[in-house]
């Protein structure tokens, strides 16, 4: 009998194992768990602001049958206001949400009072019936207005982030020329098609408060809610289900949280809340909302010398879990793929009657892309070059990697650890037809069509650390991998699978990842930041390779040979040229304590993947409509463990990108009140709006950083999206800088083009 | 998102739910047929109707027939039912092109064309349709039946002439001839959204002219109508480009357009102007 060949699972494009379920009706999402004798909850919201509240007389609600309680602020007096999880400066504490509004409101959808009913349709009868007088406060609806007063001594600009490097004066005092842009990205979010939804139960017998529902980081929201209600956090355990989309914005802690877990202590009931689409449009985390002044001093040839920013972030009515994060990203990453000598930014995190703000694929960096390559595009225009040969001249070399950028964020150094960013331009662009392209738009702007093309590049950031550690265990069933990371639907479960496969010499379908259970594992930091793949891949390659180890050794005793005659081939221990061989999980059966291995990958440093998008479109002069007429994304990641799962990766960020570049914005009036609270008036792209693309998935930069050359895919396809359609638009109406603001609606398209 | 409690009843015939109808009016009672537009109103609880009386199960209303001079369409008629022509001749097709642009396919599977014209929503198809070719509504209620005009029977935004205690059990198309040609075009942000603008263009030709124009404009005022100044550009002319743009041109500039925080009254306009362009265009 000839010796099985190994398998090689990293780089295959491999069916995802999670999908059986998904596909055949059998999901758990957050609504599909229900205990026995649960309660429902409703969240009452504030349709003011920004108000004082002067009463609130729940008395017709508690009348109501089947209503059992309802809370307002004084009942949730003892529980602090939620916590920081990334970039948590002490001078944004003051700004923290309270799980329910006291004395004062301070966005349209904050939560006032809560109500617990045998039933939605009760306790949404019950809510209707709480009578709740606000005295309005005037609204401050703009982050670019001077600051006014947030509450007593604090101001609506609790902070200023400022990052520099280099010497900004000496750059524009040499300047050959200055370009100078206002540019803004408008209001919008991840909007996940699960809406949030939490199950908080207490198991009198164990001690245990559990809460189902739990997405993206479940340990450090177990921590933290355990925290919050002075509790052990052993004794309070999270479950993650299936997770219907994450994007950033689902699996923070939020009020409606901690509500279900606190009432569920108190009432020694399941309490379950299931968000609806409403809510989620003026609850959940908003994101992007920034207008930037930026400044270039550039040389004769349109090298920049020089970058000076000034920004202004909306953060919305309160600090959430993400605190600084996003406009701390904005600053740090908007460099991006140039040489920039010196550099200089203030962002101006400002406070305003809108729904809090948070992270959103691509933090920051959909915003601050679009910023970078907007001034890229009026440079070219300012020396009058061609848009793609100003990019070339600025690019960093790929001599120069590592590239230490001079700037912090997320606690970790900017080093760009690989990178050849004028390669996967060449082979982006021949991907598009570049050449070839030109010239047919050239033909239809002759004949009067609005046709343009454009480009667009970007370095993502991924694979933040500090540590991710994984158990591998053998099991009669086969190989169990127990990791705290999180699924939010990404196929976490098929990549890691893929990994330990190659690592240990098992098949990959005979693996089971187990994620985003507290009670399973001890610590964990979930999923963000594009973060899984490298971290957590990393680690289960190491621990993988410990149990490969540790059972070769042992087997080598059963086995009356050297370990180093072994090897692990489809789950078997084989001897190297033939001969008998022992399934591992006999092997774990025959030692005492099993089979098992753990291992820890820590990393202080980010790794970096880089991209360039290309889209051509056409413009109606008569609407102001845009079409996608061709969309080619080039997306350098290292190494792409299942190419089919990172193309999805790619193609779901696109529609996403696309989105904030035409359709999606939470609107307001001058009031405060929120304008896009339905699907017919927030536009989410569906499957007639998004355009087919080419994906280019490149692996000539490996992180150095990892064994497997690994960076993270998950926000590329997203992050420049909104630059290449703002610089496409431009050349269709042959007038650069035309787009200062995004989304690029029909109305103000046609206002562009009449003008 | 979950209704305030109704009473939902379940007439089988027309006699038994208007009598229903009639009772329950004075209460807040709705007519339910295919509720793609008042269920969800009333899972935002913007309606929280009393009684619905659900006329799905009322015989006699699911009728598409044509008498020769006019198509009847039943109040529980879908608008998939449109789909494919209904009846020969322009007006089928005109019905199955339009049909089309009507929201996404599971609503066209539920919703009706009779429910359409009661809702009254500007940017509804079936009521530009209606007001452009001079629909007839037959009105049924337990006071007797009253044949109202398109032209007589919108009001405003989601409003009509309809007492609360009548049911629009039938509409009534006049048919066109043969040679009648059409066109139709609407703009919307996305594939299937409501309408900012619509229009729809029929006339004939004789001698290589234009006659019997009708110029429909939809969503862009509260109600869907003819623009008697366009058609006037239209009637006597040959079909060509300088035409159609002067009727655009004289549609935009008779239009008053709605204005809301999306959309300002001036491009409003503008779109009236391409959608009347292109319908025309649609036409040839």
């Amino acid at each position: 009998m000839p010796a099985p060949t190994k398998q090689t699972y990293v780089g295959q494009s491999l069916p995802r194992l999670e999908d059986r379920p998904l596909l055949t009706g059998q999901g758990r999402f957050a609504a599909d768990i229900s205990f026995p004798g649960q309660w429902t909850m409703r969240v009452v919201r504030s349709g003011v602001a920004h108000g004082r509240i002067l009463s609130i007389d729940t008395r017709a609600a508690l009348a109501l049958p089947g209503v059992h309680a309802v809370w307002t602020g004084a009942d949730v007096a003892h529980i602090p206001p939620i916590p920081f999880r990334l970039t948590g400066l002490k001078a944004l504490e003051p700004y923290r949400q309270p799980v329910l509004a006291r004395d004062i409101v301070r966005y349209v959808g904050e939560p006032v009072a809560v109500v617990f009913a045998q039933d939605q349709y009760v306790a949404e009868d019950a809510a209707d019936l709480i009578d709740i007088t606000i005295e309005p406060l005037p609204a401050q609806v703009r982050a670019i207005d001077a600051p006014g007063v947030y509450a007593d001594d604090l101001s609506t600009e609790p902070s200023v982030i400022r990052k520099s490097f280099g010497d900004i004066e000496a750059a524009f005092r040499d300047a050959h020329a200055v370009v100078a842009l206002e540019l803004s990205v408008g209001r919008h979010s991840g909007v996940p098609m699960e809406t949030r939804g939490a199950i908080g139960r207490y198991d009198e017998v164990r001690d245990i408060l559990e809460m189902h529902g739990a997405a993206k980081v479940p340990h450090w929201n177990r921590d933290t809610i355990a925290q919050m209600l002075g509790r052990d956090r052993n004794s309070v355990q999270f479950f993650e289900g299936h997770v219907g989309g994450g994007f950033g914005i689902r699996g923070e802690i939020y009020p409606e949280d901690v509500l279900v877990c606190a009432a569920a202590l108190k009432f020694r009931r399941p309490v379950k809340w299931i968000e609806d689409r409403r809510e989620h449009l003026i609850a959940a985390n908003h994101s992007r909302d920034q207008t930037h002044r930026i400044r270039a001093a550039i040389d004769a040839e349109g090298r920049i010398l020089g970058i000076d920013n000034e920004f202004f972030h909306d953060n919305g009515a309160y600090m959430r879990t993400h605190a600084a994060t996003v406009p701390d990203l904005a600053a740090a990453m908007l460099p991006g793929p140039y040489r920039v000598p010196a550099y200089r930014v203030a962002g101006h995190i400002r406070l305003t009657n809108k729904t809090p703000a948070g992270t959103y694929r691509a933090p920051g960096r959909y915003e601050s892309t679009f910023v970078r390559e907007r001034l890229l595009d009026a440079i070219a225009a300012k020396v009058g070059v061609d848009t793609v040969e100003i990019r070339r001249r600025n690019l960093i070399a790929k001599g120069a990697m590592p590239y230490t950028l001079g700037l912090e964020t997320l606690g970790t150094h900017i080093v760009y650890d690989s990178g050849d960013y004028a390669l996967l331009l060449d082979k982006t662009l021949a991907a598009a037809g570049w050449d070839d392209l030109q010239t047919q738009l050239q033909n239809r702007r002759a004949k009067g069509e609005l046709v343009g093309a454009a480009v667009a590049m970007f370095v993502e950031k991924s694979g933040l650390g500090p540590f991710d550690t994984v158990r591998v265990e053998v099991t009669p069933d086969g190989i169990d991998v127990i990791t705290g990371v999180a699924s939010i639907g990404q196929g976490i479960e098929t990549v890691i699978a893929q990994i330990c496969a190659d690592a240990l010499g098992v098949r990959y379908d005979t693996i089971r990842v187990i994620h985003g259970q507290t009670d399973r594992i001890d610590r964990g930091m979930g999923a963000f930041a594009s973060r899984v793949t490298v971290m957590c891949g990393e680690a289960t390659r190491m621990a993988a390779g410990k149990l490969r180890d540790k059972a070769l050794r042992h087997a080598a005793q059963l086995m009356q040979t050297g370990a180093e005659k072994l090897d692990i081939v489809d789950g078997e221990v084989v001897r190297i040229g033939g001969g008998p061989s022992m399934p591992l999980f006999e092997l774990a059966r025959a030692l005492p304590d099993g089979l098992s291995a753990e291992d820890t990958f820590e990393s202080t440093h980010m790794v970096y993947p880089y991209g360039v998008h290309v889209a051509a479109v056409k413009v109606d002069p008569a609407t102001g409509a845009v079409a996608i007429e061709r969309y080619v994304i080039g997306y350098d990641i290292g190494k792409a463990v299942n190419p089919r799962l990172v193309e999805g990766q790619i193609a779901g960020g696109l529609a996403q990108g696309v989105g904030g570049a035409l359709l999606e914005e939470f609107l307001y009036d001058e009031a405060g009140e929120p304008l896009s609270v339905t699907f017919a008036d927030y536009l989410m792209p569906t499957a007639r709006e998004v355009p087919a693309s080419t994906i280019l998935i490149t692996e000539d930069a490996p992180s150095p950083l990892n064994a497997l050359g690994l960076k993270g895919a998950g926000e590329g396809g997203a992050n420049p999206a909104g630059a290449a359609l703002a610089a496409a638009i431009d050349d269709a109406l042959q007038r650069p800088g035309a787009v200062t603001r995004l989304p690029v609606t029909p109305m103000r398209l046609k206002a562009m083009t009449s003008g | 998102m979950k209704p305030a409690a109704f009473v939902r009843h379940v007439p089988k015939t027309l006699d038994e739910a208007l009598k229903v109808l009639s009772d329950v009016a004075p209460d807040d009672g709705r007519i339910l047929a295919g509720g793609q537009s008042l269920v969800p109103i009333m899972a935002f609880r913007l309606a929280k109707p009393a009684h619905l009386v659900d006329i799905n199960e009322v015989e006699g209303l699911q009728h598409i027939a044509s008498d020769g001079t006019m198509l009847s369409i039943g109040a529980r008629v879908r608008h998939a039912a449109f789909h494919k022509p209904v009846v020969d001749g322009p007006l089928g097709a005109l019905l199955a092109y339009v049909a089309r642009h009507i929201a996404h396919y599971p609503i066209r599977m539920r919703g009706t064309f009779c429910g359409s014209l009661a809702h009254a929503d500007p940017s509804s198809e079936w009521c530009l349709v209606s007001a452009t070719l001079g629909a007839t509504m037959v009105v049924k209620s337990t006071r007797g039946e009253r044949l109202i005009a398109a032209a007589d029977f919108f009001e405003g935004i989601m409003s009509t002439v309809l007492a609360e205690d009548e049911l629009l059990a039938e509409v009534k198309l006049p048919l066109l001839s043969a040679d009648t040609k059409f066109g139709f075009y609407e703009f919307s942000r996305r594939a299937g959204d409501f309408a900012m603008a619509s229009a729809l263009v029929t006339y004939r030709l004789e001698g290589g002219q234009i006659v019997d124009a009708r110029v429909g404009v939809g969503g862009a005022e509260p109600s869907p109508r003819r623009i008697a100044e366009a058609e006037a550009a239209l009637n006597g002319q040959a079909p060509g480009e300088d035409i159609f743009r002067a009727t655009a041109e004289a549609a935009a500039a008779a239009v008053e357009p709605l204005e809301d925080h999306q959309t300002t009254g001036e491009y409003r306009r503008d779109l009236v102007r391409a959608v009347v362009h292109r319908a025309l265009e649609n036409s040839v």
